[in-house]
């Protein structure tokens, strides 16, 4: 089990901050992580449509798209950084 | 140590400066950047800013780079608040203040913090605008291109 936070634009765009999913086996970094959610379901794939515009972090630690996951993860998407 | 602090409520800058100084005993300057929300885009009236945050993360976020400009200028005592929430024009979003012992190392850790902060922190900007509609603000090359020159 997995906790995914959605921050800016992509919390609109999958329409809640939060939600908790069961990966399958095959999905063990970052980037098959995104791949598998964009293929869930229209709501993720079309928030997933531009990967390269969407920035990640593993447990509170900013992750590229080879980061390796483990059972119980706090797994968060978002756009680049604007703040300052 | 460095002080960082991400909150709703506003700061101020004189009190700030003054904690600094007490507690940076000895230095012999310090810089100060405060970001503060404009009032248009382009030429579109603003009358808002929501500042997103991602909490935990962006806390910590803001202590690693704050060390490691007090790494960098050692000795450097730098004190950081960021603001999150509904903002209007004027208001204050940032305040950094490094202190050092010469003006060289006090105003390169500014720079260097401000820079850092806008690329390597966990904040999201939203403007609202006068006709109702609102945008999530983009990153900026330039941003990135400023942070990088720290290395």
């Amino acid at each position: 089990m997995l906790r995914l936070l959605y921050f800016a634009w992509l919390r609109e765009r999958v329409g809640h901050s939060e939600e908790e999913v069961v990966l399958p086996s095959s999905v063990r970094t970052v980037g098959e992580l995104m791949r598998w959610l964009a293929a869930r379901d229209t709501v993720h794939g079309a928030a997933f449509a531009k990967p390269g515009l969407i920035r990640a972090a593993v447990n509170q630690e900013f992750a590229g798209p080879e980061t390796e996951l483990s059972d119980g993860d706090e797994v968060a998407f978002f756009p680049p950084v604007t703040g300052g | 140590m460095a002080y960082v602090a991400v909150q709703e409520a506003d700061f101020e800058p004189g009190a700030e400066i003054a904690r600094l100084t007490e507690q940076a005993g000895g230095a012999g300057g310090i810089g100060c950047f405060i970001g503060v929300v404009r009032g248009e885009v382009g030429n579109r009236a603003i009358t808002a800013m929501t500042l997103e945050h991602y909490p935990g993360m962006t806390e910590r976020a803001v202590r690693v780079i704050a060390e490691e400009a007090e790494r960098r200028w050692d000795p450097c005592w730098v004190r950081v608040v960021h603001r999150v929430g509904r903002l209007t024009p004027g208001e204050h979003i940032v305040l950094v203040l490094a202190a050092a012992p010469h003006r060289e190392p006090a105003l390169a850790a500014t720079g260097f913090l401000i820079d850092w902060l806008k690329t390597k922190a966990p904040f999201w900007k939203k403007e609202h605008f006068a006709d109702g509609s609102t945008a999530w603000v983009e990153a900026r090359a330039e941003d990135a291109k400023a942070a990088a020159r720290w290395g």
